[in-house]
């Protein structure tokens, strides 16, 4: 397969292409809109369907009905974007649709946004955060198959510099293993059968009147819970003896892998922690990578949220401290001055000495 | 609660004939015309319907027909994912007054302007029966609802959308009718409105829409039997019954409107 220079837009939509994405619906917001026109481009040609919805929560809408006939859909936005598709991404979870949704977000400031969400009821969606443009190829292909698997929506958290970037990437299918099928999607075909499907988000189960929401409820809990033990992903560098271990995700982690290389080469006992799967948080592996660490600090672009989860994983084994903060262009589109080596260097140093970082 | 019987012989999509709803309630009704208009038109096999959230969401289970659950306002984008991934399929919308015309009136407007090749039902009582009688976009002007106590009043809660005529006006929209169930000939009526909706979208002419005007007695806070005069006399002089958009012709509510009082008085002369 032949690598070729793609921004990370065009390398998204191939891969989605890649993995059989059928449908895409979407509405401009930067830095997401790339992604939507790469879709509206290649969609066509493949077969498939694209539409420029006429807001986020028609977006989400066709995506739902395009997933609950049977066919491989997504859509996306920014955060903002998001923040109006809520009640349908809380719904679709419990309407168990396996829905793929490209978050390119102003920055790291949707942390919470992405991990707990802001719609209604109890529900998880799996979320991966590719630190580059090859290793979001492989998160997006990754992301349609874990939808299927788990039926249940997996979201992609880039940013503008994800989404701008170009990178020297090949788009080669990857092949997860037999699916089950989607024998509960309503195709149409089994009316007046007695079987007809009712995809719905209620626990409403056919020959049954009513619904039953503390027993369905409780099953979806119970999947959460299984997604949560299998699913976590992380990668780690140099933690062997690491008297500071860093944490960070996605774009910035890739500023903060240079700096630890660097730093490690010059001697300093500083190791690299990343999460891939923002949800489930890899807890366990960051418990197992901070072993030896005197200090774990956590370099995040925002006013301190991931920082919540690291706590919660190491729950006072070591002393966690921000290094990060909030850091932003004049456009508020999250391509920050902390978006630096030597800065991110800098941060990391000051915490090897034990210095406050001012955030 | 005592379930209550939609009719002695059920449509062959139709499972039972037991239902939850109101006493006097049309909705068990139109529901019924719409399963038999989808026979009709030989799409048991190949119909998919996008349900919204209302009274007639619990009526759901009593459709032999693929279904897809949609959220308060959204299925007309529901719809319209489906319909793209399943061309050949038959995709109509059933959705209330609150649902449609209130919370997801962009979606629906939206469906028609594209042209989408779904068929959008309204089932429109005028109240929000669910919540139990509340005032709704298409609410008309006096009609007493638990917000608006002494009657919809024009200064203080604005008026109602003619919901069929904003739709009739746009391009995409190739067929648009309005029946009410209030009695027989009205409720023969829906059906074939169904119908020539269904047969449009098959032909892919464009965006259909049917309104179907159902009585709630709960939600208006009369009589069970009173309800099927209620809505010819209130809902049916404002939202009225007929045709407005047939190959390619927009006839306004107003010009059905003049011509039924037309029809009226031709009657009362006679009688005379």
């Amino acid at each position: 397969m032949t690598r070729r220079l793609m921004e990370g837009s065009e390398a998204i939509a191939e891969a989605a292409l890649a993995a059989g994405c059928r449908f895409f619906a979407g509405y401009p917001m930067t830095p997401f809109t790339e992604l939507l026109e790469h879709f509206a481009r290649r969609l066509p040609e493949t077969g498939g369907v694209c539409i420029n919805a006429e807001s986020e929560l028609e977006a989400i809408g066709m995506a739902w009905g395009a997933l609950a006939s049977g066919a491989r859909a997504a859509t996306g936005s920014t955060g903002q974007g998001l923040a109006l598709m809520q009640e349908s991404l809380s719904e679709i979870t419990r309407a168990e649709l396996p829905l793929v949704v490209f978050h390119m977000a102003r920055g790291q400031a949707d942390y919470y946004q992405a991990t707990r969400g802001g719609g209604h009821g109890d529900y998880r969606h799996l979320v991966y955060a590719p630190v580059d443009v090859a290793e979001a190829v492989a998160l997006t292909q990754l992301a349609f198959d874990r939808a299927d698997r788990w039926r249940n929506p997996v979201a992609i958290y880039g940013d503008y510099l994800l989404a701008h970037v170009a990178e020297s990437v090949a788009v080669e299918r990857l092949d997860f293993g037999p699916l089950p099928a989607k024998d509960w999607a309503a195709d149409g075909t089994l009316g007046g059968s007695g079987r007809s499907r009712n995809v719905n988000s209620l626990g409403m189960r056919n020959g049954v009147k009513g619904i039953e929401p503390e027993s369905f409820w409780k099953r979806l809990q119970a999947k959460h819970d299984e997604m949560a033990r299998l699913e976590a992903r992380s990668d780690a560098e140099a933690t062997d003896g690491a008297e500071l271990l860093v944490v960070a995700f996605g774009t910035l982690a890739r500023f903060a892998r240079f700096a630890v290389r660097e730093l490690r080469r010059s001697g300093a006992r500083v190791g690299l922690f990343r999460p891939i799967t923002l949800w489930p948080f890899p807890a366990d592996a960051l418990r197992a990578a901070a072993a030896s660490a005197r200090r774990v600090a956590v370099l995040e672009m925002n006013a301190g949220q991931m920082i919540d989860d690291v706590r919660l994983a190491l729950l006072g084994a070591a002393p966690v401290v921000p290094i990060g903060g909030i850091s932003s262009d004049a456009a508020g589109f999250g391509i920050g001055p902390l978006l630096d080596a030597e800065r991110v260097r800098g941060r990391i140093e000051d915490a090897l000495a034990g210095r406050e970082v001012a955030g | 609660m005592k379930a209550h019987k939609v009719g002695l012989e059920k449509p062959a999509l139709q499972l039972g004939v037991d239902h939850d709803l109101c006493p006097g309630c049309g909705e068990p009704l139109a529901l019924r015309m719409l399963l038999e208009a989808i026979e009709e038109v030989g799409c048991a096999q190949r119909a998919i319907c996008v349900v919204g959230i209302g009274c007639y969401t619990a009526l759901t289970p009593l459709m032999d027909v693929d279904r897809i659950q949609a959220l308060h306002g959204r299925a007309p984008s529901v719809a319209t994912g489906a319909k793209r991934m399943r061309p050949d399929a038959l995709l109509f919308t059933l959705q209330g007054d609150g649902d449609m015309v209130s919370e997801g009136l962009q979606e629906v407007i939206h469906a028609a302007a594209r042209g989408e090749s779904i068929t959008c039902v309204l089932l429109n009582n005028g109240v929000f029966g669910e919540t139990g009688g509340h005032m709704t976009a298409t609410t008309v002007l006096g009609q007493r609802t638990k917000n608006s106590l002494e009657g919809r009043d024009a200064a203080y809660h604005g008026h109602p959308i003619l919901i069929g005529d904003l739709l009739a006006q746009l391009d995409g929209t190739a067929y648009a009718a309005r029946a009410s169930v209030h009695d027989a000939a009205g409720v023969a009526r829906a059906r074939r409105m169904l119908r020539r909706a269904f047969e449009s979208q098959l032909r892919g002419d464009g965006f259909s829409f049917v309104e179907i005007l159902t009585m709630c007695p709960t939600g208006w806070f009369i009589g069970t039997q009173q309800g099927p005069e209620y809505l010819d006399r209130v809902l049916g002089s404002v939202h009225v019954t007929g045709e407005l958009k047939r190959d390619g012709r927009y006839v306004s509510t107003a010009a059905l409107r003049s011509r039924a009082a037309r029809a009226a008085s031709r009657s009362a002369g006679r009688g005379a």
